[in-house]
């Protein structure tokens, strides 16, 4: 099933490929417009501006101009809301490999991280107890899946939105800016996503941002297993989730990491001797919170917490949480990209 | 030896001498002398029965030196049963199953927190050093070319990696990195997909070793049955030829003779039918439930390290569909498995001693499914914690189950093992003297065969 999951994904791909070909042109041109503010400073501005011209052409939608436009907020309920709620607890899909996203603190043995933390406050919203819930840790290319076989309400996971995945899942307004990047290690001459992975072997996470982009440019890296997708896939170039990487690099296994770059910082921040190529992400990304398509109430209470989390300025929830994990590793962030929503 | 020859030179030459020069010209060649004497043979009574002796004397040797032979080869190969290919087989189990402890060690280690419990590392230590110094003892008793050997040498070569993966996983953990269950999780992929199914294969060649030997040792000695009914017949033949010739009933030379042949061949068929019956209760109650206990007892290893894993990965790995937990559904199958082998052995135990433990192991299991279900629905319900202390508490947790399980078999296994060394034992014990009886009988009776054909010639002197 994953093997057949990458062949749809793939023909898809061919078949929504003027899509997929604007998407990227408009990836490219946020890029460019958001090169100097990659890290995050004062990209509202940028974004804003931007919003106000793409809104306007935006019709539906399919023709997916704006992947990052969600539904306007909402603090009422509906359908998925009173399911939430009559189970009293919240089902989130989390990682617990993700080092300050989400992982499992082995002191404690409880899961914890800046995506952990916003869990929390969507289950404090909704049932008026941030622990009222359920983690499920579920892998990379399982996120989607989930949703649609309603194992987890919703996916908080470092998830980017984009506009393949609109098309099978509802995303939040985007909650963080991230971008692929290169991990290798630092003596190593892989200088960033370039000619310089020739005949390297570049691990990724099964059914990731990363693995699409080597599978549109691979610069003539080596990422994909044999067997890939059936019961003899050795998982070693591609596997469940992105920290198994680091294990793979550290192993001598794999010549480079492509993920995130807030998940490259998290490996980076386990071992000092691995360390992020090139001077800045080669894509931009946004990650939302995913529900299943068509969860539209919690679509919007989400936005609605999203909308609290970032009120407050220097000292709202996303601040302090963003100061508690990720300021170490991903330094310069001053607070949270702007929400946009649909206007349609 | 230089003296007796010219101590008495005088008395033997003396009277071959005239007896050959007069009669035979020296102008005759060698040849015909002996066909001159042959004729002499064939031609008069003294001389069949010369032959006859010899033929008689011939037949009984060799029947003994067959039987000797015959009977050494089987008797070393039930040898090698009790003291080889059985050990080894049971060391090559013993490896298997340090290895799938080892592993269920470092999961449990890994799930109590930062700081693994004492007595957690200290099993996982015991096991690996237990499979490190049985795969010593087996790479000494195994041929280096064998099949065995190669995967002797295979692992020799993953322990190190694994134990290193663990401890890097153990170093990860410790500072709080969540690198840490991503190596255990990796460690655990190698194990379960390079060194168990090793140590599988190594302990089915062992096993299939074991089977050989026995089926060498229980091969009926044919050559020396054969040989002995031939001895027999010709003595019968040879004391009906003298009863007809002469009407003498009896003489004692060849009774004797033909006494001792019996006896031989008596005890040949005898020995080696007990032998055969011993072996193969050694194989069908000794080792049939020694492999399916041990198979069991992996089988509860592995359903153990699964269900440990699975509150590890927290759902993070799947199955190849992509719909289930992997872990749940490897400990689904490892729990199927060990029910239906447990069934079996339950059936193979002969006696209320071997099914006692077989029993009590699969009221554990029950219980140790029932424990797991409800565990299942703790976690299932967003109580982690909960679910935590159902799996690996000390008290009315799955890993107390499974504790009983693993135990229960450890006796079942003791106790089948004792059968199949004891049986083994008497099948060993039952061939045991023969060769050098039958060698001394078959010497007895030569000579005993050549008394009483010479008490015959001499009627003729």
């Amino acid at each position: 099933m994953r093997g057949t999951g990458h062949r749809s994904a793939r023909v898809r791909m061919r078949g929504w490929g003027g899509v997929t070909g604007m998407a990227v042109a408009c990836a490219v041109t946020a890029a460019v417009t958001l090169l100097p503010l990659a890290h995050g400073d004062g990209s509202h501005g940028v974004r804003d501006t931007g919003r106000g011209v793409t809104s306007a052409v935006r019709t539906t939608a399919e023709s997916c101009v704006d992947p990052e436009a969600s539904l306007p907020p909402s603090g009422g309920g509906g359908p998925n809301i009173d399911k939430i709620r009559a189970r009293g607890k919240l089902i989130a899909g989390v990682d617990q490999n993700s080092f300050r996203w989400g992982y499992r603190d082995p002191e404690s043995g409880t899961l914890e991280g800046f995506d952990i933390d916003l869990v929390r406050a969507v289950a404090k919203d909704i049932l008026g107890d941030p622990d009222a819930v359920i983690f499920r840790a579920i892998p990379t290319n399982q996120r989607i899946t989930a949703l649609e076989h309603d194992r987890v309400d919703i996916v908080v996971r470092t998830m980017t939105i984009n506009c393949d995945r609109l098309k099978q899942v509802s995303f939040s307004t985007a909650y963080f800016q991230a971008g692929q990047q290169v991990l290798a290690s630092k003596g190593s001459d892989i200088t960033g996503y370039d000619r310089s992975l020739a005949g390297k072997r570049v691990c990724t996470a099964e059914g990731s941002t990363a693995y699409e982009a080597l599978e549109k440019e691979s610069y003539g890296a080596v990422f994909k297993d044999e067997h890939e997708g059936t019961a003899d896939d050795p998982d070693l170039l591609t596997v469940p989730n992105q920290l198994d990487c680091l294990v793979r690099l550290q192993l001598g296994k794999v010549d480079a990491v492509v993920t995130d770059n807030a998940l490259a910082a998290g490996q980076a921040a386990q071992d000092p001797a691995v360390e992020l190529k090139g001077d800045k992400p080669f894509t931009t990304e946004y990650y939302g919170v995913a529900a299943k398509l068509g969860a539209d109430d919690l679509v919007a209470r989400v936005n609605h917490v999203l909308e609290e989390y970032r009120r407050g300025g220097a000292s709202s929830p996303w601040m302090r949480s963003y100061q508690e994990w990720l300021e170490e590793g991903l330094p310069g962030v001053t607070g949270p990209p702007a929400a946009t929503y649909r206007s349609d | 030896m230089t003296y007796p020859p010219n101590a008495d030179p005088r008395r033997e030459p003396a009277p071959d001498r005239p007896d050959a020069s007069p009669a035979v010209p020296a102008q005759r060649g060698v040849r015909s002398v002996a066909a001159e004497r042959l004729r002499a043979v064939a031609t008069t009574e003294p001389g069949r029965l010369q032959v006859i002796g010899a033929v008689l004397a011939l037949l009984v040797v060799a029947f003994g030196a067959v039987t000797a032979l015959e009977v050494s080869g089987r008797a070393s190969a039930a040898d090698d049963v009790v003291t080889r290919s059985q050990p080894l087989s049971a060391d090559a189990a013993d490896i298997y199953r340090s290895l799938a402890d080892a592993d269920t060690m470092a999961a449990s280690g890994f799930l109590a927190g930062a700081e693994e419990p004492e007595d957690v590392h200290a099993q996982y230590e015991k096991d690996i050093k237990e499979a490190s110094r049985l795969l010593v003892k087996a790479a000494a008793g195994t041929d280096a070319s064998s099949s065995s050997a190669g995967e002797i040498r295979t692992l020799n070569e993953l322990l190190p990696e694994y134990t290193g993966l663990v401890e890097r996983a153990r170093a990860n953990n410790r500072q709080g990195l969540p690198l840490g269950g991503a190596y255990l999780r990796y460690a655990n992929q190698r194990m379960t997909n390079d060194l168990l199914p090793a140590a599988e294969r190594l302990y089915a060649a062992e096993t299939g070793r074991l089977s050989t030997d026995t089926a060498d040792a229980r091969r009926w000695p044919l050559l020396a049955l054969g040989a002995g009914v031939v001895a027999l017949a010709a003595l019968v033949w040879t004391q009906r030829r003298a009863y007809r010739r002469t009407n003498r009933v009896f003489n004692r030379g060849l009774l004797a003779a033909t006494a001792a042949a019996s006896v031989v061949l008596l005890w040949l068929a005898v020995g080696h039918t007990v032998a055969r019956a011993e072996l193969r209760a050694a194989m069908t109650h000794g080792q049939e439930s020694l492999d399916v206990l041990n198979k069991a007892r992996i089988n509860s290893l592995k359903a153990r390290a699964n269900e440990n894993l699975t509150l590890v990965a927290r759902g993070a790995v799947l199955t190849a569909d992509g719909t289930q937990d992997k872990y749940e559904t490897d400990y689904g199958a490892g729990m199927k498995a060990l029910g239906e082998q447990l069934t079996t052995a339950e059936r193979l135990a002969d006696d209320a001693r071997g099914r006692a433990p077989v029993a009590r192991a699969a009221d554990a299991v029950s219980e140790w499914q029932e424990r797991h279900r409800r565990a299942r629905t703790t976690d299932d319900q967003g109580d982690y914690d909960g679910a935590l202390k159902q799996i690996i508490g000390a008290k009315d947790s799955t890993g107390e189950s499974f504790a009983q399980v693993d135990t229960a078999l450890e006796e079942a296994l003791g106790q089948e093992q004792s059968e199949f060394t004891g049986a083994a034992r008497n099948g060993r014990g039952a061939l045991g003297g023969l060769p050098v009886g039958a060698g001394v009988l078959a010497v007895l009776g030569a000579v005993a065969a050549i008394a009483g054909i010479n008490r015959r010639l001499s009627e003729y002197r």
